[in-house]
């Protein structure tokens, strides 16, 4: 190295306030700097309260300038916070920006250690290993590509609509991919909204109409991505359209096959099990669009081989027994996912007897229940389907706040607790008790709506309930349920015998989240929601440009709430898309011609398809538009013929020595 | 600072609060208690079979085991009517071992001499009398010891259980012995010198 | 041959003999063998507990030891890591200390320096506790058992009784649910029982309350006797000593206490499994219940079998469809995650 032309490395060691300075001697480490890697070319060494202030950046461009640095080392926090303040800055001040490491000496050491000795130490380790690396690193240029202005929308619930229709209406075009047969979500469900209480249907379907007929918008419904490739701005998409066994340009919506469909099954989704459907069906009567979908499993024709009534009695012959599922290929520039929630299963929390007790509902179903359009035209009704309940019982945080279930607040179902006992009261008149551990109703108008169920006449018992049962132990009990539990503000324990109890089930991921993350390469936190790009400060985006979460699939939210990221992901997304072009990170690998032996063993390997085989060369060779950086092939490939920019061999090798302090001339530590 | 008048001692005023009494109890109980992350949420106090009987709900307890009131915990009779169901610990959101908890307590009641209603402690010294003199316990010596000191009034009626028991074979008159007595003798011994604190 | 190591307790050959004597019954049937720990102690039941804490589970895992020296026979033909306690007390207490010591290693420490003034030691997690009915239904499960039967219980009404500890706190995950778990229903209905839904099945049944609460322990017992009654049973069905002795020696003090003239003898579910056997019921301990068993056995064999109702034809108003029940296959797969 030393005959080599010396670089001229600058390090610049941050306090974060008492972030680092609490736990490591940061003015120890740039002395240390300063004076032991002087060798390697370190001519100054500084420490600063936070250098990613403008103060703290100018001071590194002042030094670019002034002392001629060639290299920068910022000894600091995870490169995923501020690598691109630094390395603007850099540029900023005519240094190729990818001449910056950024050593975090605050994730990987001063969060993670108490002992001051020692973190102090492994600091100047990082800082010995990012000096080394820094010193291989080569100026490399930032790829630009053109953005795909079309966008993908996955889901149609509340969320997914809004974004949608933001992103249409600015003029660019929208793929809503829905999978079950009609757009709308959850909130199709609800008959009424808390804390306004309007009326779900009436909020909504318009939206849903509006999605259905935009011309910027096509509705892919029944339909589901099975594949995603590329990158932001040029993402290709593989979409399986379910065969919907109806032609839906002959189809007029008419509704007569329904009518006339023979066969009736319990329809678990849109009834939530309290209702049926027939085999060839749209889940309701506003459904967006209004085809119906054959449910080839429970479809008499499919299994028996007759029936056909529907075909029979279509009046415009759409109906296609013959029709097959299509695979349909996109490219789209930006992704939103809005796939929304599970409801939890309440069936798990035995002690409730959900499942084995007929007149203990879960929230879903009480809001078919209580809907107009629902299957008891909106009677509140127990089991029997007939009889009205004169007391009902409410519980809260079912499956939620509980280490045994979900270990997070669900946040809605205190709000909709109350909204069902404001229902009930006023539907049947019943007494109603709701059994809290806290009462949750943060957010604007809604304590008011609290207090509104208060004066109402609701009886709030704090306490969790232990249990729900049907074994009486005297006369006032018989016949009835058993809500057991202790009323912690009385200190007693209390048995109130009710005719209906409605349980307050939290909200829970997707049960395929995980694979649908994988699938557009996000990741999902310890609870299983997608996790965002930043808690607080990048709440939609997620840590894969070009890929954003909305609604419920990044966390248990209302409908407010849901409707707001729908916005905000598109503010994102058409931001892209005005910019026109993307850069990219130049961080791709290349293969050596001359090392390459031909074997193809890299070939298959590379999740991007970015390699291809040059028969003529004999060689392997990449794609640098489609290669990611992701590294597999460098690391599989035998001849060792393929390097990484950003990551070649030199750069890590130099930065293992570096930590391990080989570089430091010996007897010198 | 105002007088302490004598409503306002009898109204706990001046109340010896002892911060770290949770921590204690805690530490002294069997696996990894979870004690400090109790939400007051009542689970337990409404799962529990025998609540009615209690002074304290199990909930209300550990709120004043929080509030450091050593000498109203000890002295309750809470832990003494715990069954051990373990309905209260597998409903549990916060995965509290509560009946450790209560095997705790009254340990620490005993050692404190704080119980209220000696039955419950007795009859369990008396058990583990048996079992340190047999190595195994001796229901017929058991029984009559403990209710011939409890419930004197109650042996009329409860004789012809007994004699049921005794007629059917199911109350051996003789105690049996373990052979190696002296082996678990000296376990005991040197586990009596031992105490679970962090 | 399935081969485990039997930890009885104390009760086995005294207030729960007929439990030992039916078990004896059925090992042969089964292919079950159960070799005794050699100087097994009592497991302190709840009562050591509360006195002192490390030589309560020093006295426990005494037996733990024991029981690990044993568990490889030198010239034997394999050995078993399994102990298994007919007593749900005595399991808990085992299954327990075993847990324990490994959740908190002070503890696991503290008991071994015990264990050694005894010359013994053992490592927590060396052995797999496991209750009787556990291993009968998972390990020679309930086609193996339905195979044996020769009596089939039909026409005797009966509610299962699983009792407290012994799904609770399910340390290792062994059972369908913590609060109505089928093995006991399955099992008996393998036999050919008529079961009864019984939501108590894991209620309390006082304890050791009937020696120091005993007004507390009778509340317990009637509320027991008095949903088995009210749902038309004709014996209890228990797997546990404790619970056996409460429900059957202090029905009759219960019953004067509130006033009320409930008869209903609980058996052991080995002793079903005997009769269902054809074994007969005099090797099985039966008879010496204090609350006599005869009148319900009566109905065992006399009875013709019930036929399947013919589905009802549906009504017009039929009212709501339930949601389906709660599986066990799901239960377990969540427990396991
Ligand atoms: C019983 C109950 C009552 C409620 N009441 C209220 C209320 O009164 N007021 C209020 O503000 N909030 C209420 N909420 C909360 C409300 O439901 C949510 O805030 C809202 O529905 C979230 O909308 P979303 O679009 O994020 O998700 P969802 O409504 O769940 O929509 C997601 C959509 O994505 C689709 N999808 C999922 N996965 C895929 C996939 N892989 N491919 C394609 N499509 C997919 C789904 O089919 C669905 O259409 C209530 C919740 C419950 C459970
Ligand atoms: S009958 Fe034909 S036109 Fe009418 S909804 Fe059905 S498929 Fe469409
Ligand atoms: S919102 Fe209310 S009911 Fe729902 S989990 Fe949170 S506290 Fe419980
Ligand atoms: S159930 Fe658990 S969290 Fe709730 S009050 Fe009892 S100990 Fe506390
Ligand atoms: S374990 Fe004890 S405190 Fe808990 S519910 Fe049972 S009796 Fe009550």
């Amino acid at each position: 190295m030393s005959d080599q032309k010396q670089e001229r490395v600058g390090v610049y060691v941050c306090h974060c306030g008492t972030n680092i300075a609490g736990t490591v001697d940061v003015v120890d480490v740039a002395n240390w700097a300063a004076e032991k890697l002087k060798h390697q070319g370190v001519i100054i060494a500084r420490e600063y309260k936070f250098m990613c202030s403008s103060l703290g950046q100018e001071l590194i461009e002042k030094d670019i300038k002034e002392l001629g640095l060639t290299r920068v080392v910022v000894a600091a926090c995870s490169p995923h916070l501020h690598e691109k303040t630094f390395r603007t800055a850099a540029k900023n001040a005519g240094l190729n920006p990818y001449l910056v490491e950024l050593a975090s000496i605050r994730e990987q050491v001063s969060w993670v250690h108490t002992d001051k000795v020692v973190a102090t130490a492994k600091s100047k380790a990082v800082v010995s290993g990012a000096v080394s690396r820094v010193i291989e690193n080569r100026a490399l240029d930032e790829i630009k590509v053109p953005i795909n202005p079309n966008t993908l929308i996955v889901g149609g619930g509340v969320a997914g609509i809004q974004s949608a229709l933001e992103i249409a209406n600015a003029g660019f075009h929208v793929y809503l991919v829905e999978r079950e047969p009609s757009i709308g979500g959850h909130m199709a469900q609800f008959d009424k909204t808390f804390p306004t209480l309007d009326c779900s249907a009436c909020i909504l379907t318009p939206r849903m109409v509006e999605a259905g007929t935009h011309p910027n918008i096509t509705l892919l419904t029944w339909s589901e991505v099975t594949n995603v490739a590329g990158y932001v701005g040029n993402f290709h998409v593989t979409i399986k359209k379910k065969a919907r066994f109806v032609n839906e340009e002959l189809c007029t919506g008419c509704g007569i096959c329904q009518e006339k469909c023979p066969k009736k099954v319990i329809d678990d989704v849109y009834e939530a099990g309290l209702g049926y459907r027939k085999t060839v069906y749209t889940p309701f009567a506003q459904a967006v669009p209004n085809f119906p979908v054959m449910d080839k499993e429970n479809c008499t024709y499919f299994i028996k081989g007759t029936c056909k009534a529907c075909e029979k009695f279509c009046p415009t012959n759409a109906i296609d027994f013959a029709q097959q599922d299509q695979m349909l290929n996109i490219d789209v520039g930006n992704i939103i996912l809005a796939t929304g929630y599970d409801l939890f299963d309440a069936r798990r929390v035995s002690n409730y007897g959900y499942g084995r007790l007929p007149n203990v509902f879960t929230s879903l179903e009480f809001e078919r229940l209580s809907n107009a359009a629902g299957p008891t035209s909106g009677n509140i009704v127990l089991r029997d389907g007939k009889t009205m309940p004169k007391s009902v019982g409410i519980i809260h945080c079912v499956g939620s706040r509980d280490k045994n279930f979900n270990n997070y607040c669900s946040t809605i179902c205190c709000m909709q607790g109350l909204k069902f006992a404001h229902l009930v009261h006023e539907r049947t008149g019943a007494t109603v008790y709701n059994f809290y551990i806290d009462m949750r109703t943060a957010y604007k108008a809604y304590d008011e709506f609290y207090q509104r169920v208060l004066e109402e006449g609701t009886l709030f018992v704090r306490g969790k309930v232990a249990e729900v049962t049907d074994a009486a132990r005297n006369d006032r009990e018989k016949g009835k349920l058993i809500i057991q539990c202790e009323d912690t503000l009385a200190g007693k324990q209390r048995r109130i015998p009710v005719d209906m109890v409605i349980l307050s089930s939290g909200l829970q991921p997707r049960k395929d989240a995980k694979e649908v993350g994988k699938l557009f390469g996000i990741s999902c936190s310890m609870d299983g929601w997608f996790t965002e790009k930043h808690p607080k400060l990048d709440p939609v985006a997620t840590m894969t440009e070009g890929i954003y979460i909305v609604g419920c699939a990044q966390g248990p939210k209302d409908i407010p709430s849901s409707v707001a990221q729908g916005a905000a992901a598109s503010a994102r997304v058409l931001d892209k898309i005005l910019q026109k072009e993307v850069s990219l990170e130049p961080i791709k690998a290349s293969i050596n011609k001359e090392a390459c032996s031909g074997c193809r063993i890299c070939n298959g390997l590379c999740p991007f398809n970015a390699i291809a085989f040059i028969a003529d060369d004999m060689v392997s060779d990449i794609n640098p538009a489609l290669c990611q950086g992701c590294g597999t092939c460098v690391a599989a490939c035998p001849a060792g013929a393929i390097s990484g920019t950003g990551f070649s061999d030199a750069q890590i090798m130099a930065q293992i020595d570096g930590l391990l302090l080989k570089n430091l001339e010996i007897g010198n530590y | 600072m105002p007088q302490m008048t004598d409503e306002r001692v009898r109204a706990g005023m001046n109340r010896e609060e002892d911060p770290s009494l949770l921590h204690e109890v805690s530490m002294k109980t069997a696996g990894v208690s979870h004690l400090e992350m109790c939400i007051q949420c009542g689970t337990c106090g409404g799962s529990c079979p025998v609540a009615m009987d209690m002074e304290h709900t199990p909930r209300m307890l550990f709120a004043m085991l929080r509030a450091g009131m050593r000498e109203e915990v000890l002295r309750s009779n809470t832990p003494w009517l715990c069954v051990s169901c373990y309905h209260c610990v597998v409903r549990c959101p916060q995965e509290v071992h509560i009946a450790d908890v209560m095997y705790t307590l009254k340990g620490m009641a005993i050692k404190a001499k704080l119980y209220s209603d000696s039955t419950a402690p007795h009859f369990s010294q008396t058990f583990v009398d048996m079992v340190e003199a047999y190595g195994r316990s001796y229901e017929m010596g058991l029984a009559s010891r403990h209710y011939l000191r409890h419930f004197p009034l109650r042996l009329p009626s409860m004789m012809p259980m007994g004699l049921g028991m005794i007629t059917k074979g199911r109350m051996t008159i003789t105690p049996k012995k373990i052979k190696h007595l002296d082996q678990l003798k000296s376990i005991l011994h040197r586990a009596k010198q031992l105490e679970l604190t962090s | 041959m399935n081969k485990y190591l039997l930890y009885p307790g104390c009760s086995m050959d005294s207030s729960a003999k007929a439990y030992m004597e039916s078990l004896n019954e059925i090992l042969e049937p089964l292919n079950l063998h159960l070799e005794e720990i050699k100087d097994w102690n009592c497991c302190g039941a709840t009562e050591y507990l509360g006195i002192n804490l490390i030589p309560a589970y020093s006295l426990i895992a005494r037996n733990l030891a024991l029981a690990a020296k044993q568990m490889n026979p030198v010239n034997g033909t394999g050995g078993t890591r399994t102990v298994v306690a007919p007593c749900s007390a005595c399991y808990l207490n085992l299954a327990k200390a075993d847990y324990y010591m490994q959740e908190r290693p002070t503890l696991g420490a503290k008991v071994n320096e015990a264990l050694a003034a005894g010359g013994l030691e053992y490592k927590a997690g060396t052995l797999d506790v496991r209750h009787l009915i556990d291993v009968l239904v998972y390990d020679v499960g309930l086609d193996t058992i339905r195979s044996k039967v020769v009596r089939p219980l039909s026409g005797l009404k009966v509610v299962p009784y699983m009792g407290c500890m012994l799904p609770r706190p399910d340390y290792q995950h062994r059972w369908s649910d913590h609060e109505h778990p089928t093995e006991l229903d399955d099992l008996l209905r393998a036999l050919g029982a008529d079961v009864i839904d019984y939501p108590l099945t894991t209620e309390c049944c006082g304890g050791h309350m009937t020696q120091i609460g005993p007004e507390t322990a009778f509340e317990l017992i009637r509320r027991l006797v008095a949903d088995a009654d009210e749902r038309g049973a004709q014996m209890m069905v228990t797997v546990c000593p404790m619970c056996q002795m409460n429900i059957d020696a202090y029905q009759n003090e219960a019953n004067h206490f509130f006033g009320t003239n409930y008869h209903m003898p609980i058996l052991f579910f080995t002793q079903l499994m005997g009769l269902a056997f054809g074994k007969e019921p005099g090797d099985l301990g039966i008879g010496v219940e204090l609350v006599s068993a005869r009148n319900a056995l009566a109905n065992i064999g006399v009875e013709v079998p019930v036929t399947q109702e013919p589905a009802a034809p549906r009504k017009k108003d039929e009212g709501l469809p339930m949601p389906r029940r709660w599986t066990k296959h799901e239960g377990r797969k969540e427990a396991v995650k």
